[in-house]
């Protein structure tokens, strides 16, 4: 299966007086459509892993391939068309734009690649919402709705420009269980329809075993990668 | 251009209080230039034409020693020819005189004008309290003070004595007020004909007197030394701004200061922008955060907060120049003389007034610079990772 991601011999060291390394020489590859699920306890790096998958981040060395570029000699401006275009994020967090609506937030990523918004494009992103479940709640405000709608919207967001990668860092970690399973049920509907290759961060095992493949990562390390038939 | 623009002017709309202070911040700054600016421009404009809009900007006497010029006429064609500039023109022909009875005298100074052309420059018929111009050979135009002084009534037949002792009887055809006490006091104004009969000086004039027009006056100088080099030798050409010295370098200070406040005050509201500007940087880090994790390039990244700095500019720049007539028209109104006239009369310049509004825009432009590199430098992973 041809690699989708790549990273090569990955470490990472924060801080220049008082070093601390979070990842210790992690080569790993992610192939086309695949659902790959990234688990491990709180601080064992796997964030730090998935942000660097992501162009966020850059390894202190090391190399990271995106679709077979690696993306350590690309300038700002192409990382940032890679991420517009590739790189489809859903963060723990949501970050939205509290400033815009639900909607308007579903079609940042396309407004920042063309500036303007076609009828097809807005469409597309009812669409999306639909999708998720937020027909009713498309115009409200970021900060006017629930945690799993916000959450819903940062997916339905990283899926517009149909990007070929999904990274997704505890999408549902605070969603209670009956929305965790919807939104599982949906992203692996949308891996299955559209090829969309997904590496998801979770800490809850029940999800990382409805993933094709498991991948542990402790102290910085890959302890378990596991591989689903 | 268009998202960085619609993003910023998101950004500013949801904090409403907070963008309307900044353009009433701005809007003060402007509107106290504008007003000092007109307040200063209306001031030396009315110093100036108090002191050189009515008399002789430029004045061409001959260098001999009798001073008498007589090729005049042929002298007022080249110097026309010499300067374009020059608009109104006239000879005249300056004497002394002792005007009185027996118990009071004054010396005057009669000036024999080329009447209609010497009304031009010094409008004296529209600063006629009583009578009309002499007319008639033989007939004189005094000032208001004389005729205090002496009890003087239009048609009252008045003696002269020239210098070389010499009484001639004059009709006293009405009285002046030229707004200046000395001239009102010693001039006696009489046709060219009636002043050369009178001192027995023949077809000739003492001084040929022009103006350059009271929005060129600044030139004067220039114009002078340039007829000046045209006519050759044999004549002195002066020039008010030669004349003027303390005049000319207190406008100068007064614009320099002027200038200075102006500059402090736009400074102040640079610096006033440019600090709120750095805070709504970091209000909106999360913000950019987030845009550059979706892909948005660092250059529109810092164009959000330079539109910031557009939006705030031109809203602050028309609310300054709305404040700025305001404040200039309840100026002119609210303070006033006894008569109704306001104290100084504020000179409103369209051009002063849109180059002052596009200073301001282009200071809140330079205010956002500073965020603008901050928003540019700003890397995602610091917002992602520390939430």
């Amino acid at each position: 299966m041809e690699n989708v991601i790549e990273l090569r011999g990955i470490n990472k060291i924060y801080g220049s007086a008082v070093k601390t390394q979070v990842l210790y020489d992690i080569s790993i590859s992610f192939g086309k459509g695949s659902f790959s699920s990234i688990i491990g306890q709180s601080g064992s790096g796997k964030s730090t892993l998935l942000n660097i998958m992501g162009t966020l981040d850059t390894p202190t060395t090391g190399e990271v391939l995106i679709n077979g570029v690696s993306t350590t000699k690309l300038n700002a401006n192409k990382l940032a068309s890679l991420r517009n275009q590739s790189i489809g994020f859903v963060f723990q967090f949501h970050y939205l734009l509290p400033e815009f609506t639900a909607l308007e937030n579903v079609l940042m990523p396309h407004r920042i690649e063309a500036g303007s918004v076609s009828k097809e494009v807005r469409e597309r992103a009812r669409e999306y919402m639909k999708l998720v479940g937020l027909e009713k709640v498309m115009d409200n405000k970021a900060t006017e709705m629930s945690g799993g709608q916000q959450q819903r919207t940062a997916i339905a967001r990283a899926l517009l420009n149909n990007p070929p990668i999904i990274l997704a860092d505890e999408p549902t970690g605070n969603l209670d269980s009956a929305s965790t399973e919807n939104i599982y049920e949906l992203l692996r509907d949308i891996n299955g329809k559209m090829g969309t290759t997904f590496v998801i961060i979770t800490h809850d095992r029940r999800i990382a075993e409805k993933a094709d493949r498991i991948v542990e990562i402790t102290d910085g390390r890959i302890n378990l990668d596991l591989y689903k038939n | 251009m268009k998202l960085s623009f619609g993003i910023a002017a998101r950004f500013l709309r949801s904090n409403l209080t907070q963008t309307i202070l900044i353009i009433l911040g701005i809007g003060i700054g402007v509107s106290v230039q504008i007003f000092i600016g007109s307040l200063i421009q209306g001031l030396q404009k009315s110093l100036v034409e108090t002191t050189v809009g009515n008399s002789s900007q430029i004045t061409v006497t001959s260098d001999s020693e009798t001073g008498s010029m007589k090729d005049y006429k042929d002298l007022m064609n080249r110097i026309q020819a010499a300067d374009i500039r020059i608009i109104h023109i006239s000879p005249v022909l300056d004497n002394p005189a002792i005007i009185g009875g027996q118990d009071e005298t004054q010396s005057v100074l009669v000036r024999g004008f080329d009447l209609s052309k010497a009304d031009t420059l010094y409008r004296i018929s529209e600063n006629i309290k009583s009578g009309r111009l002499p007319r008639q050979k033989g007939e004189v135009l005094l000032g208001t003070a004389i005729a205090e002084q002496f009890g003087y009534r239009e048609g009252d037949t008045i003696q002269l004595v020239t210098p070389t002792k010499e009484t001639v009887s004059c009709t006293i055809s009405g009285f002046f007020d030229l707004k200046v006490a000395q001239i009102n006091k010693t001039w006696c104004i009489a046709s060219l004909e009636t002043a050369q009969a009178m001192f027995q000086t023949g077809d000739t004039v003492s001084a040929i007197e022009m103006q350059v027009g009271i929005d060129r006056v600044f030139i004067a100088d220039e114009a002078a030394a340039n007829i000046s080099s045209k006519l050759g030798t044999g004549y002195r050409v002066d020039n008010w701004k030669a004349q003027n010295v303390q005049l000319l370098s207190g406008l100068q200070g007064q614009s320099i200061s002027s200038l200075m406040i102006q500059i402090c005050v736009m400074v102040s509201v640079v610096l006033g922008i440019s600090s709120t500007l750095a805070i709504t940087v970091m209000q909106k880090s999360r913000q950019i955060g987030i845009l550059k994790a979706m892909g948005i390039r660092n250059s529109k990244a810092s164009l959000i907060f330079l539109m910031q700095g557009l939006i705030l500019g031109v809203f602050g720049a028309l609310a300054g120049v709305g404040f700025g007539i305001g404040l200039s028209a309840a100026f002119v109104n609210f303070a006033v003389r006894a008569d109704g006239t306001p104290v100084v009369a504020l000179f409103i310049d369209q051009n002063f007034i849109l180059l002052s509004g596009i200073i301001a825009v282009l200071a809140c432009l330079a205010a956002s610079l500073i965020p603008a590199r901050r928003s540019a430098r700003l890397n995602p992973i610091d917002i992602i990772r520390n939430n």
